[in-house]
């Protein structure tokens, strides 16, 4: 018996002297700096880069997402015989949860596509295995073609510190914006016109209340949903600069300020007027739209990702709008930014093919391409042609909002645990467990913290 | 002592060629399950991002699992699920068993087959339907507004006080099936004399069931306790699926954590610190409840 106990514990002794020989990642071959080719160094001509297998890490898996990546890949391939794309599409969820192994494995891919957020891009810039793409975008001219506001989505200082600015990591394809859909169906038959200004939203809310319509749609039973709705309305107080960078969770911003306390108040005061449908905390997000499509409710707060699916229940009855321009004045400003954008990995074999690749997909061709399968092409947005009048609609309110640069960050970009604290905070601002006063003393913890350090 | 002379021990084959037979099974369980969790110890002793090089932080973060409130919360909301998977399935299952067994119903397996239905069905599958049946506009209150309780209705697992016991009542659900068929089982291996002596003592249903059934199922309660209170314990696609640790911080559970920690905070460290933590726990409650099933029944 004695003798299987020093058996075993020398056994368990072995083991972990196996393995505590070195500090977890230090195997990694990882500078620390994400750096990109020389000025001048970059080849464009993909042509003459020689036999090349790229292998591409996408997650355009949905309907008009897939065709447009299939179509694009094809056309590359024609145009350049000499490079091969070896494409592997995985469901977001599951992009997410294996590109942190599969960048630091032997094998990496050479293209991938990282989600904006400091848990994804951010952090592979900082373990430096992103490539700058400052040098490509000079070479290819992408500086020009996408505004300074879509570029910052996809920019981080090169040791992933900041957020929102420095050099370019990745190329988005498409564009995201939070707007309002509206009922115009059961808006004119409430004899009402769609609201240009926020005073006249709020009557609008009120006189649907009063003839027994739910007048703002949410589900929120995932977190997240809310923080949509609040972003939409924290435009009509907070000024975009400001927004900007406590979504990019840059310091010198302040979540508790007169305006993003107004902004929480008339929240609060939405669920006391009772204008959410009942039980919202409780309710999924999806049905929550599809009783929207079905005709429950006059407004639905929600982006750009539902045109389709909305328009093909609802035709001509449902439209989409911009907020109203903030009270102070000036151009809408909303909640909005880009799919996930294409990086290139810093153990891509062929960076200057990979870089070609990543120009062709997201060139003024490419855009029409994306636009033909019913994608919001991120730049060059009002030149497409929408493929129906609700995608009309949100072509021009994106070409709008990002031209006058009133697109703002997603607040839960701000920190890594910001995307938890907004939506558990929100919960109890409406569920009205806190006062709007105490949610954004949360809310600046949680941000005060992370750009203090 | 004339064993003396022969060598020492047994008979047979000396017994270190006993570890020889065990190698094979040892190696494969070394590899998938004791290096894994040694690993995980060792990382937990880390602040690692998963990406870059880790820093050595020693047991700083098995102190953030004890002081910080969320992540304590996290394991009494697990405690929590507990009673609802484990307590009231076994109270559940006792009954039913006892039931079924003692009125020898007809259609027994048809019975058997439909309680043990959830424990086929996948949990995401049943998460998602639960969520229906808790919507707003979904049949619970579909039914409480028909028979006139209107003012009863809401958003069930967007209620504070309701989001954890509405999760916890899906796992009775889903437990309770197991528990009962294990019950049976071990029912059914009762000699009937027992019974039958019990009867002729003039031992009525509810004597009988505490003198007799009770005692002789101990071994299986002891089983089904183990496998529901791991489950309770474990439990992440339940949450995930259906309130994301929602409202508020309410119903986060320990392996949410882990997997929140590691795939959208980046603190794979911390994680495993979690997952090391629920190991221990688990490991603890289910030595427990063994001991006692044990040394009861022995």
């Amino acid at each position: 018996m004695n003798r299987t106990r020093t058996t075993l514990v020398a056994l368990i002794a072995g083991a972990g002297l196996a393995l505590g020989a070195c500090a977890p990642g230090s195997s990694n071959d990882s500078s620390g700096e994400s750096s990109g080719p020389a000025p001048g160094a970059v080849k464009t001509d993909a042509a003459s880069l020689g036999d090349v297998t790229l292998t591409v890490w996408d997650q355009e898996v949905r309907g008009g997402q897939e065709k447009q990546m299939a179509t694009l890949n094809a056309d590359f391939q024609k145009k350049y015989p000499n490079i091969t794309i070896k494409r592997v599409s995985r469901s977001f969820d599951d992009l997410v949860k294996t590109l942190r192994l599969a960048l630091t494995g032997a094998d990496a891919p050479d293209v991938v596509q990282a989600n904006n957020t400091r848990s994804q891009m951010g952090e592979f810039v900082k373990a430096g295995q992103l490539v700058n793409l400052d040098p490509y975008a000079a070479a290819y001219g992408w500086d020009k073609r996408y505004p300074q506001s879509v570029r910052n989505v996809a920019s981080y200082s090169p040791d992933g510190k900041t957020f929102g600015s420095g050099s370019l990591f990745g190329m988005p394809q498409v564009g995201e914006v939070v707007g309002i859909f509206y009922n115009d169906a059961k808006l004119k038959t409430l004899g009402l016109t769609p609201p240009k200004t926020w005073a006249e939203f709020d009557a609008a809310l009120a006189t649907a209340k009063t003839k027994g319509e739910v007048p703002l749609v949410l589900g929120n039973l995932e977190k997240w949903p809310a923080g949509h709705v609040f972003g939409v309305v924290q435009g009509r107080f907070t000024k975009a600069d400001e927004i900007r960078k406590l979504g990019f969770g840059q310091p010198g911003a302040s979540w508790v300020t007169p305006e993003n306390t107004k902004a929480a108040t008339t929240l609060v005061s939405y669920v006391d007027k009772g204008y959410f449908n009942a039980g919202f905390n409780g309710q999924d997000y999806d049905p929550a739209w599809q009783n929207f499509s079905k005709g429950q409710g006059l407004f639905l707060i929600a982006g750009s990702w539902l045109q389709a699916d909305l328009s093909a229940a609802m035709k001509t009855d449902v439209k989409f709008m911009l907020p109203p321009a903030p009270e102070a004045g000036g151009s809408p400003v909303t909640t909005g930014g880009s799919g996930l954008p294409f990086a290139i990995t810093q153990k891509a074999k062929n960076k200057d093919a990979a870089a070609a690749y990543v120009n062709f997909i997201t060139s003024p061709e490419a855009m029409k391409v994306l636009a033909d399968n019913g994608n919001l092409p991120v730049v060059e947005t009002a030149a497409q042609k929408a493929p129906d009048a609700l995608g009309t609609d949100v072509f021009t309110a994106f070409g709008a909002v990002s031209e006058d640069d009133g697109l703002v960050p997603y607040l839960d970009w701000a920190t890594p645990t910001m995307g938890d604290t907004l939506g558990a905070t929100l919960q109890d601002l409406l569920a009205k467990k806190v006062t709007p006063d105490k949610a954004l003393e949360t809310l600046q913890k949680d941000y005060g913290d992370f750009t203090a350090q | 002592m004339a064993a003396r002379a022969r060598p020492a021990g047994p008979p047979g084959e000396p017994r270190r060629i006993g570890y020889l037979y065990v190698l094979p099974a040892f190696l494969v369980y070394a590899a998938f399950a004791l290096y894994p969790l040694l690993k995980a110890v060792y990382l937990s002793l880390f602040d690692w991002d998963g990406l870059t090089v880790g820093t050595w932080v020693g047991l700083s973060n098995y102190q953030a699992v004890l002081t910080d409130e969320r992540l304590r919360g996290a394991f009494a909301h697990a405690l929590v699920l507990m009673v609802f998977f484990a307590v009231i399935p076994l109270v559940v299952g006792l009954v039913l068993a006892s039931v079924l067994h003692r009125a020898s119903v007809r259609g027994l397996g048809f019975f058997r087959t439909v309680v043990f239905l959830p424990q086929v069905v996948a949990m995401v599958v049943i998460a998602v339907a639960w969520r229906r049946i808790y919507a707003p506009d979904g049949t619970i209150n579909s039914v409480l507004t028909a028979v006139g309780l209107e003012s009863w209705t809401r958003g069930w697992l967007g209620e504070y006080a309701f989001a954890l016991p509405a999760v916890g009542l899906i796992g009775t659900w889903f437990e309770s099936g197991l528990v009962t068929v294990l019950l049976l089982a071990g029912m059914a291996r009762i000699p009937r004399d027992l019974f039958e002596a019990a009867r002729l003592d003039g031992a009525g249903a509810v004597r009988e069931f505490f003198a007799v059934t009770l005692p002789s199922v101990r071994g299986e309660i002891a089983v089904a306790l183990t496998l529901t209170v791991i489950a309770a314990l474990k439990t992440f696609d339940l949450i995930y699926m259906t309130t994301s640790g929602g409202p508020g911080y309410t119903t986060t559970v320990p392996s949410y954590e882990v997997y929140r920690q590691a795939f959208e905070l980046g603190q794979v460290g911390l994680a495993c610190t979690i997952g090391v933590c629920l190991t221990v726990v688990i490991f603890a409650i289910s030595f427990v409840i063994t001991r006692v099933g044990d040394r009861v029944e022995g």
